[in-house]
């Protein structure tokens, strides 16, 4: 990855503007996903390891994820202006779109009919989605410590379906203990 | 009357800001018993299909606060304190979880190069995509309905994973097929 890159602070404007495409495209869903392709693949403000050891701390904390991750984001580059930034980018056309909407279901009493569109879009976002949880684990499942933990969560989360909490309560201190650096040198 | 409407929307969505660790879909069920229960602001019905819509728009699901700071400031006073009532539940569930991941990052610039940032970057890395699969996951049992359904999901995995295609093009066809009727 071009660490030269990495180096250049993303202004205010392009802040909220990248968070206002984030939003958009993720039409249909995988909010996640539609993230990484456009802060890790396109604009490669992050290294992956950095994404996602952040998304997982968004999730940890209280907030809606999504919002979480803009003022992660931001607020990273250009602190609390950089954070105001990339959540407004995030959420200001997609209120009016959903106000919108609001408007329409009270006034009329009826959702404009997108049902069929969303129906092909959101199989298409869940694609997205597992693309990601591939494209990533080829990268860091690269031993029988990771691939464990990997299917370990996966199992309570994804087939058992518990909360998060227990998930990492359990999981996340043996990750940190794999994850600890084991010498000085670097 | 129309104050102390805003005043709840206020509390309450200040308040489930930062009691929804794990997200926002956690405080779902304490949301729908405050605003349809005791403020009454909306019907069971409304809320769920309020929570439909704001699964479907683009943009982060959380918004369901905006329709229902809408719904409540509609009733209390009309259009006007419709909008104030959406803006003030949007700002209110975002700037209190928001400061904490302000002071999260705070933190995390200056443990550059410590070892608890690098254990938990590398620690975290398998946790996530655990995460990311499993939430791909429950989404296909809620959005893929039928074989078709699930056929379209995987050769658009095949397309994001093996191909350099744009993305929102390959969601565009898939809404389209959708349109058509066909998924």
């Amino acid at each position: 990855m071009s660490e030269v890159h990495r180096g250049v602070k993303p202004t205010l404007l392009e802040l909220a503007v990248t968070f206002n495409h984030i939003a958009l495209a993720s039409f249909g869903g995988g909010l996640s996903a539609w993230s990484r392709e456009v802060i890790v693949v396109e604009k490669n403000w992050m290294a992956e390891e950095e994404f996602l050891s952040a998304i997982t701390m968004c999730r940890i904390l209280p907030g809606a994820n999504q919002v979480n991750l803009a003022v992660f984001v931001g607020a990273k580059f250009r602190g609390v202006p950089g954070a105001i930034a990339a959540s407004i980018g995030l959420s200001f056309v997609p209120v009016l779109i959903i106000l919108g909407l609001g408007y329409a279901y009270f006034q009329y009493h009826q959702v404009p009919a997108l049902q069929s569109v969303l129906h092909g879009a959101a199989a298409a976002a869940v694609a997205l989605t597992l693309a990601m949880a591939i494209k990533t684990g080829r990268k860091c499942l690269n031993g029988i410590v990771p691939l464990l933990l990997f299917a370990a969560i996966f199992a309570m989360n994804g087939l058992l379906r518990w909360h998060l909490l227990p998930c990492l309560a359990l999981l996340a201190p043996l990750s940190l203990v794999w994850g600890w650096p084991k010498t000085k040198k670097q | 009357m129309s104050a102390k409407t805003l005043l709840q929307i206020l509390l309450l969505f200040s308040s489930l800001s930062l009691l929804s660790i794990g997200g926002g879909n956690t405080v779902l069920p304490e949301m729908h018993h405050k605003s349809v229960v005791d403020y009454q602001w909306l019907t069971d019905s409304q809320f769920a299909d309020v929570f439909a819509i704001s699964q479907a728009a683009p943009g982060p699901s959380i918004l369901i606060v905006t329709l229902i700071g809408y719904k409540a400031g509609l009733a209390a006073g009309g259009e006007f304190m419709g909008i104030a009532g959406a803006i003030l539940a949007t700002v209110a569930m975002m700037v209190p979880a928001g400061l904490l991941v302000y002071f999260v990052v705070q933190f995390w610039e200056r443990a550059k190069n410590s070892s608890v940032r690098r254990a938990i970057e590398k620690g975290f890395a398998p946790l996530t995509v655990g995460l990311v699969l499993a939430s791909g996951y429950v989404m296909s049992r809620a959005a893929d309905q039928d074989w078709r359904a699930y056929l379209l999901t995987g050769v658009c995995t095949l397309i994001f994973v093996f191909t350099k295609i744009n993305p929102l093009v390959v969601v565009a066809v898939a809404g389209f097929l959708g349109w058509l009727g066909l998924v």
